[in-house]
């Protein structure tokens, strides 16, 4: 059991959670990521570790709410445990000095970015930050990462707040503009696909964080495989983080929409026995 | 006391395969008392029992199968659990045809005694009888030795056992969520009931075996950490590692799994019970299972009993060079799988949706022995066809879990990637370093892997002895 030592509600569909984990925490770097498992019922979740305190022995994960696992774990409070908490698992982002590095983020994996910009700063790089918002009332951390960027850009497609559109127009200038050493692109698969598509012309190395369904998270099951320049690598133990420009972004959207029948029935189910997840059965 | 030699074999009850093809309950039901002494008294009690070299963890045989027929079950239950600290799994999944039953002396007249069957008796009356039959109150000498145990599937289970039972202070480190390993997650419930695997855990930790779930070794800790942190020895067992596949194209549309995901999502996270439980599985109409091994034929049980119409077990060479138990075919074939033998895949199609819908096959013909021993098929040109499936299955095997291997310096690997190890003893390249199971062997059966981790087990005691 691990226990939650704090929660923040970052929207109200993107939660925070501080877990003590100080084994967890003293391995933790940026870019990898736990499994968790809410309830002797539940499914084995990959959450990107958001940051970490090795004092503490804490470690933080940022989700957002879904399916019935996130649900589930949005229904737990300070205080509370957790059934299952694995890891630090894949490959920890390459963090070393490239010179200009754009860290470019899309909803709740802002999360993500923050602890890879600070490494990335602490390296020696300067950094551009550049973060997307559906709309004003979802925007979170933009003085965390403000922090540790040399500049940032906000977008919201909905121009409700800073810039109007997506962040790959932003991106697109900022490559035209500067010379960028690399780029790293973290969010929905779209928005991650679209930044590759926007980089491979100015041919800046792109590192992307993929995101398909696991299992294990161990290597051990091969649900996570994704196909990276011809190749079938395993999320897992692989990557997560891969070279954006060689994706095979059509198959990894593919697999992540396998199960979305019986996603949306055991959200139903979830829904009608708590009343619209409020609290557990 | 001369008697009559008796070549019936008592069968075992069984659930009819209609019926069991659509449950997940425990297929074998096991012997009552009366079968298990009409069995029990058939064995002739040979003055040099060669049975037990038949057996890689030498249960004194004879001596267990006197007691139970004697009707002092305590005792069965000592005699066996002095050598198997898992006999409710091996009185069920070992291959006892190719080991004790294949040395036994009737076994010649074609009528063994059916060892497994009375070793599950006796194991079930204990797990049936926990006040009469006692707890085992050995008094162990403490050591002060630590031994830390990385995997607790059947050689890390059976490694830390003897170890506790030796005095050392034994830490089991597991992976995933609960412990058992491939027990758990891999071997269907209607084979092996995973309250019976969890009984023979907390038969483990009772000896004072401490176990630590959701520690991937390689990631929360190294080996070498492990080593510098307290720990004397360690000994890695963490098992299978990662699946293969057929490398054809195709292979990564959605509804291929892997038999580790396929058997995972089933077993472990109880997929046939979503959405009661959270995670999914799908197997549509028709299954394609690719292999044939024993896996293959789990994986396709699984898959019939998880609803599917029509499941075929897809495989290259002929049902003789099959290295599934002649058992776990036989149930395959009763419960409505169908054999496509000397078959193999091409690549596979998919539908709009990235899902796969059809998989195009080619005939094959038997030449020459290969390497194994067992004759190569060789493809026979033009024979190409396709069938529609809705889901498919590679039960190929796997290769070493790269995360220990290179997270350990100065590991010695073989060109397999599993650790090179003597068998013997379980010594690997490195000092203070023991290996069993799959991952210094690849992929090999539940009493092969125990018999390895008794073997490092005693040759870890013989470390530190020939130390102090």
């Amino acid at each position: 059991m691990y226990r939650i030592l704090a929660r923040e509600d970052l929207t109200p569909d993107i939660n925070l959670f501080k877990v003590e984990a100080p084994e967890i925490a003293r391995k933790a770097q940026a870019g990898q990521f736990v499994i968790v498992r809410s309830d002797e019922k539940g499914e084995r979740i990959p959450l990107t570790i958001a940051d970490w305190n090795k004092e503490e022995g804490s470690v933080a994960v940022v989700f957002m709410k879904v399916g019935t696992s996130t649900r589930k774990l949005a229904c737990l409070n300070a205080g509370d445990n957790i059934l299952d908490f694995v890891g630090p698992l894949g490959r920890p982002t390459e963090i070393e000095k490239f010179g200009t590095v754009a860290c470019v983020a899309g909803g709740f994996a802002i999360a993500t970015i923050v602890p890879i910009a600070r490494a990335m700063k602490q390296a020696g790089n300067k950094v551009i930050s550049i973060m997307g918002f559906r709309s004003k009332d979802l925007v979170f951390w933009e003085e965390k990462l403000d922090s540790m960027s040399d500049e940032l850009v906000v977008t919201t497609d909905d121009g409700s707040y800073k810039r109007k559109g997506l962040v790959t127009e932003p991106l697109k200038e900022l490559l035209q503009n500067t010379e960028v050493n690399r780029v790293i692109a973290i969010g929905p698969t779209v928005m991650m696909k679209f930044c590759s598509l926007t980089t491979r012309p100015f041919s800046v190395k792109t590192i992307v964080s993929l995101n398909p369904i696991m299992v294990d998270g161990t290597g051990m099951c091969g649900c996570c495989r994704v196909s990276v320049g011809g190749e079938t690598k395993f999320a897992c133990v692989d990557g997560p983080d891969f070279d954006g420009h060689q994706v095979d972004w059509d198959l990894l959207m593919s697999r992540q929409r396998a199960y979305l029948d019986e996603e949306k029935e055991s959200v139903k189910l979830w829904d009608s026995r708590t009343s619209g997840g409020k609290s557990y059965a | 006391m001369p008697k009559k030699i008796n070549l019936n074999r008592v069968p075992i009850p069984k659930q009819e395969a209609a019926e069991r093809a659509r449950n997940f309950n425990e297929v074998a039901l096991g012997y009552s008392e009366e079968q298990a002494i009409e069995e029990a008294n058939r064995c002739l009690q040979c003055p040099k029992p060669i049975c037990k070299e038949g057996c890689p963890v030498n249960v004194d045989i004879p001596e267990f199968i006197k007691a139970l027929r004697e009707g002092d079950m305590p005792e069965a239950v000592r005699i066996l659990k002095g050598k198997n600290s898992l006999p409710g799994v091996c009185g069920r999944v070992c291959p006892q045809e190719m080991q004790c039953e294949k040395t036994c002396v009737l076994a010649k007249k074609g009528a063994p005694i059916a060892i497994g069957r009375l070793e599950r008796y006796v194991a079930d009356w204990e797990r049936t009888h926990p006040q009469t039959a006692g707890k085992q109150k050995d008094n162990y000498a403490a050591n002060s030795s630590k031994v830390a145990v990385v995997g607790s599937g059947p050689a890390g289970l059976t490694c830390a056992a003897d170890l506790a039972k030796m005095g050392y202070a034994v830490t089991i480190f597991e992976a995933l969520h609960v412990a058992g390993g491939v027990l758990m997650y891999g071997i269907p419930e209607f084979r092996l009931p995973k309250t019976i695997v969890q009984g023979e855990v907390d038969y483990v930790k009772s000896l004072g075996v401490e176990t630590k779930l959701d520690q991937v070794i390689g990631k929360i800790a190294t080996v070498d950490e492990l080593l510098d942190n307290g720990y004397d020895a360690v000994f890695l067992a963490p098992g299978a590692g990662a699946p293969m596949f057929l490398n054809i194209p195709g292979e990564n549309l959605s509804n291929i799994y892997s038999a580790n995901e396929f058997l995972t999502r089933t077993n472990l996270m109880k997929a046939y019970l979503f959405p009661e439980y959270d995670t999914p599985i799908k197997v549509g109409k028709r299954v394609a299972v690719f292999g044939g091994g024993n896996v293959a034929m789990d994986a396709s049980r699984c898959a019939l009993r998880l609803g599917a119409e029509e499941v075929y077990i897809i495989y290259r060479r002929s049902k003789v060079e099959m290295p599934a138990r002649l058992e776990e075919r036989e149930n395959a074939e009763e419960e409505g799988v169908i054999f496509k033998l000397l078959t193999n895949p091409k690549r596979f199609i998919g539908d709009e949706q990235g899902r796969v819908k059809a998989v195009e096959l080619y005939e094959m013909e038997l030449g020459e022995p290969d390497e194994s021993g067992r004759r190569r098929p060789i493809p026979k040109p033009g024979t190409e066809f396709t069938m529609d499936i809705d889901a498919a299955i590679s039960a190929l095997g796997t290769r070493p879990n790269p995360i220990i291997p290179s997270t350990t310096k100065g590991l010695a690997l073989t060109k397999w990637g599993t650790v090179k190890t003597d068998e013997a003893t379980g010594r690997t390249s490195r000092e203070r370093i023991w290996c069993g199971g799959d991952m210094a062997t690849g992929a090999a059966t539940v009493i092969s892997a125990m018999g390895a981790g008794k073997r490092a087990a005693a040759d870890i005691d013989a470390y530190f002895k020939g130390k102090s």
